[in-house]
This record gives structure tokens, sequence and C-alpha cells, in this order.
């Protein structure tokens, strides 16, 4: 009976100690998962938010959308703040991931714009799952050195000019859904595969390598290796803005895929308040505006935070245009047998390159 | 020989299980464990995670064979394995042979240390170096065309040699250390017989000396073949547009696309054919040992 007896007494002091140190951690620390240098860990930003609400941000990042559910799968009570792309939130509240977010805790909430707050995607049995942020669009950015104007159609990643010099994300939906432009095709409801798998096929030869994360672009064109690819608006205006970069967002003709990103609380989340408090601080006009200016940003989905920025802005005047909303395409979720679809298609185009 | 197994088992195994007992606690808990959740999770249709439905099924296995994508990259995988060694092999062993026969004292401290030196270094750091080194304009461009008066143009970065040159990089020492040891047994005496018996130095090479190391050789190669048939950074760095690999697929299924049970099932089935080769080659190389 010794052991036994042993075994209770070591499990009872283990459940103590962690039990303290967790009351302790939960106490003040927001846990945040989202991109790397993607507004929520601006340490300016952070110091803010610590100053006026005395909660710390602890930041951890993901480089896809499938790793930030499997980190939040695996880590049940880990994170109090997860940054979602909407097609995501389905998936995600479905998954028992996410819980409802008693919005009337964030004052800025009214002033996001209806067709956002309200999107589909991001409410459920009338329940809000996620807290719009930002949109913003997955166009064409060029390095600036190697254009004398910028292209207007996404046939210039084709033009054997630029062989060996293009680059796109190495992410099965982006690509599918990029040849789905291409091909003129709705990105949501893509009707002609083959079309599109030709497009990317014939694509292949032209590709320099494959990015996956915001810094592999940004060190392309620094070494001057690329002159266009596929790449995030609010990433563009980063490398422009922040890293001086030689960059340019280019929106082709053909259109382009629009994303919209918004923040959720996963279930489990031992820091609510302090998870409200970040949210509605992310929102804030205050902290966009600042964002914008010093770092590049994508739209807020705000409209007071928008309408704060000077007239002549990129995120005010290009992508506020009447004539940019009329090429864009929102991204809608994604079954899992379509990814699947999908993912099968990317790997083979990817081995047949061999 | 015989003195020691007769104590052996006559003391038993009892007065040796303290201290047998940490490491095989250590390594069921950090290897057995997890390699058995993950023998368990290639069988099953999902995660049990969220309260998600799941079976067992051989579905995730069935993949591979229903998919020439899978063994098409494993094949690639493999050459790529059988190509690593053979370079770490044409550059390891000459300097494996220097450091035991031919250098003595300070000299042979002071090129051993270069060899192990990359050891110390962290594995990341050595791939974006080499990153730096290939791309064009990057050093090895630059420094060529700053001595060469032609101008020519390097940009090995993103490509199947670019791959091969950071894994063999990375896994030349370990072809030192193994053939060192070896060779450095070799009686000096032996060699002297051979060649006052009338055997050229190159015979000396291929009847003696490469006959008495084999097992460092072997030893390296295998050490060497394992891990970079499932290698996945380096290509996936290095390789560009080329490198995807069988590692790499199995690396998407872990963080890209969260599907645990195919990736398991591709490690298992990659741990299956390399087992597979070490036991064909076995008898081989027991012969050459």
């Amino acid at each position: 009976m010794r052991m036994p007896r042993l075994t209770a007494f070591l499990t009872a002091t283990a459940v103590f100690v962690s039990a303290f140190t967790f009351a302790a951690q939960a106490a003040e620390e927001v846990h945040v998962l989202n991109w790397k240098g993607y507004g929520a860990d601006e340490p300016w930003a952070v110091a803010d938010f610590e100053k006026a609400t005395g909660f710390k941000v602890v930041n951890d990042f993901f480089n896809s959308e499938q790793e930030m559910l499997t980190k939040i799968r695996t880590n049940p009570g880990l994170y109090d703040v997860v940054m979602i792309n909407a097609a995501f939130n389905d998936q995600a509240m479905a998954g028992k991931l996410i819980q409802p977010i008693d919005v009337s805790k964030l004052s800025n909430y009214a002033d996001i714009a209806k067709d956002k707050a309200g999107s589909p995607m991001l409410n459920h049995d009338g329940k809000v799952y996620g807290v719009p942020w930002v949109w913003g669009l997955t166009a064409l950015a060029i390095n600036e050195k190697s254009f004398d104007k910028p292209p207007a159609s996404i046939a210039e990643m084709w033009d054997p000019a630029h062989k060996g010099r293009v680059i796109i994300r190495d992410d099965a939906v982006e690509a599918v859904q990029f040849g789905a432009i291409a091909s003129g095709q709705n990105i949501n409801d893509i009707k002609d595969m083959d079309a599109v798998k030709a497009k990317l096929t014939s694509l292949m030869p032209q590709i320099k390598t494959f990015w996956s994360s915001e810094n592999d672009w940004n060190q392309m064109v620094a070494s001057n290796q690329i002159d266009i690819g596929t790449y995030w608006s609010g990433s563009a205006d980063r490398a422009k803005t922040h890293f001086k970069l030689p960059v340019s967002l280019v929106i082709p003709q053909e259109g382009a895929v629009a994303w919209l990103d918004a923040f959720s609380i996963p279930v489990g989340s031992k820091n609510v308040a302090g998870a409200e408090a970040f949210i509605n601080y992310m929102i804030d006009p205050k902290f966009y505006v600042e964002w914008v200016t010093k770092v590049g940003a994508p739209v807020s989905a705000n409209t007071k935070a928008v309408d704060a920025l000077p007239e002549d802005s990129f995120n005010r005047k290009v992508m506020g245009s009447p004539d940019v909303a009329k090429r864009i395409q929102f991204q809608a979720p994604i079954t899992d047998e379509q990814r699947e679809k999908y993912l099968a298609l990317w790997q083979e185009l990817k081995v047949n390159v061999k | 020989m015989a003195d020691q197994l007769a104590i052996g088992s006559r003391r038993g195994l009892k007065p040796a299980l303290p201290l047998l007992l940490p490491a095989y606690l250590w390594l069921t808990v950090a290897i057995f464990l997890p390699l058995s959740a993950m023998v368990f999770f290639s069988f099953m249709t999902d995660l049990p995670l969220a309260g998600k439905e799941w079976s067992f099924t051989l579905g995730n296995y069935a993949v591979f064979f229903s998919q020439s994508l899978y063994s098409t990259l494993l094949f690639a995988s493999l050459r790529l394995g059988l190509e690593v060694t053979l370079w770490c092999i044409v550059i390891g062993y000459p300097a494996a042979y220097v450091l035991a026969k031919v250098l003595k004292g300070r000299s042979r401290e002071a090129i051993f240390l270069l060899v192990i030196l990359p050891f110390w270094s962290n594995g990341l750091v050595r791939i974006f170096s080499w990153a730096m080194v290939l791309r064009e304009g990057g050093i090895l461009d630059t420094a060529l065309n700053a001595v060469l008066p032609f101008k020519i143009n390097i940009d090995l970065m993103y490509s199947y040699p670019a791959v091969i040159i950071g894994l063999v990089h990375s896994y030349v020492p370990y072809m030192v250390l193994t053939c060192y040891l070896t060779l450095q047994a070799i009686d000096d005496s032996l060699i002297e017989a051979g060649r006052s018996l009338g055997a050229s130095r190159r015979q000396v090479l291929w009847r003696v000396i490469i006959p008495l190391s084999m097992p460092g050789l072997i030893a390296g190669a295998a050490l060497i073949f394992v891990p970079v048939v499932g290698s996945f950074m380096e290509p996936r760095i290095l390789g560009g547009r080329t490198g995807t690999f069988y590692g790499t697929v199995i690396e998407d299924q872990f963080v890209a696309v969260f599907n645990w049970p195919l990736g398991a099932a591709l490690s298992f089935i990659l741990l299956a054919v390399v087992l597979i080769i070490l036991a064909l080659a076995a008898p081989v190389l027991r012969r050459a040992g």
C-alpha cells in the first residue's frame, strides 16, 4: 500500500503546483496567436495596450491557417485570442475550437462596416464567433526595379521574360484560386478544374521558389531575385513603408482574391476579459492609423478607422474605390473534400516539376 | 571474451538492472511511447480531438499505393539519400585517411576541430548561410566574378545541387568520424608489410586499407543514408520549386493539412522501406565488413 499513497501524494502536489502557476498566469496574461509581424506583435502596440489595461501580451505565431488550427487543437486553454481568416471560422466553430463573443463588451464593435460584421462566415445561430479586424487582397506585387510601368494583367506572370523570377505561395488553396482567376472563373465555384490545372502547370517553369512567410518574399526582392509574384496587400504595403523595399501592389484587371481576417476567442480561454480588451484595442482607430503610418497594414474593417487615414492613402483611395470592389472576389469557406482535392492537385504539380 | 560472458551469465541481469534502468526508462518514455502512439494514429480515420468520430482503417496505407505521387517521391528521396552518401564518402574518406595516417599531434587536432565544427552550430543556421552563398549575387557568385576575368553567372540556389550541397555539408562529419576511428585502428605494420611484399600504393589501398576500414564506411553510410531519406528542412529551404521530397510531404501532412494519420502512415512506410533496404544490404555488407 505504500506505493499508491506515495503516488497520490505526488499527484496531489503536482496538481496543486500547476493550479497555482496557472492561476497566477491567467490573471494577467493574454496569449495571442497570429501571423508574425501582423499588427498584434508590434512592440509599440503591445506596450500601449499593456499600459492602458494592465494585461501582459504573450504572442505566438503560425505560418499557415492549418498550423493555426493545429495549435489551438493541440493546446486547449493556452490561447486567449486567435486571428482566424473568416473562411476558416466555420471550420473552427464546427470543431468547437472557438466560443461566442459578447460584442457588447467591445466599444468599437459598433463602428465595424455592416457587411463585414454581418458576414455569415462569422455569425452562427445569431452569435458572433469572429470580430472583423482587417481585410485585404491576395493580388500581385512587383519588384519596381524590373518594370518601367506596372503591368495590368495577370498574364504577366506567364511572360517568358520573367522565367525563373516568379514567386507564389506554397499553399494549395491560394494557388488553385489564383489559377481560377487566371482562367476567368469564380474562385468559390470552380467549374473547370482542368483549366486551372493547365494554367498552373504552365506557370511552374516560371517559378523561382515558393514563399511561406512575408520575410521570404521581402528577402527575395531585397536580393533582386524576383520580378513578380502573388502577395498580400497589407504585406506589400508593409514592405514599402516599413522595409523601404521597391515593392508595389498590382490589382490585375482579371481580379484578385479578397479575404477578411477576424479575431476569435478559443474555447477554454483563461482570460476572456483580457481577450475582449485586446480585440477592442486591435479594432480601435488610434491603433489602426498608427499601424498604417508606422508599419503598413491591410484595410481596417472599422469604417471610422479607415476614415481617419489621409484621403490619398492607398488603403482609402485604391482599396476603397468602387472599381476595385467590382473586381475582387471574397473567399468563402472551403469544405474538407475541396481542400483535399486542391492539395492533391498542388502536390501533383509540385512533383511533376522534378 | 569468454571470461566476461561467464561472469555476465553467473551474476545474471539483476545486478545490472540499476545501471540499465535509467537508459531504458528514458527510451520508453521518449521514444517507445510516442512511436507507438504514432503507429496507433496511422490506423485511424481521424484524430480523436474535439469529439470527432474516428474508427480503425487501413486507408492511410492504401493512399500510398493508390497514388503514384508518393512512390515517385519516395524514389526521389532514396536517390537523394544515395547521392548524398556517395558524396560524403568521396569527400569524407580521404579526409579521414589523412587525419588518421598522415597528420600527427597539433596539426591533427586542428584539422579534427575543423571537421567537427559544423556540429557546434545550429542546422538551420548552416542551411541559411548556404542560401547566402549559393544565390545569384551571393557570396560565391560575387567572389568568383571578382577573381575571374570573364563573367560567369552562378545561381545554384533553389535547385537539386543546392539540396545536395547543403545535405553533404551537414552529414560529412559523420563519415569522417566513423572512418577515422576504423582507419586509426589499422596497424601501420600491415601497410608496411604489404608495401615490402611488393604491393603498389594503389594495391595497398584496395586490398588492405579499404577492406579493414569497411566497418567504419558502412556505419557512416547507414548513419547518413537513413536521415537524408527523410530530410525535409534542407530540401524545403534550398530546393525551391524542386524541393518537394518524401520528407517534405510528411511534414505537410503534420503541419499544413493536419492529417496526422496519413503523415504517420507515410512515415512508417518510409521506415519499412529503409529497414528492407538495410536488411537486403546486410549479407553483402557483412561479407565486406
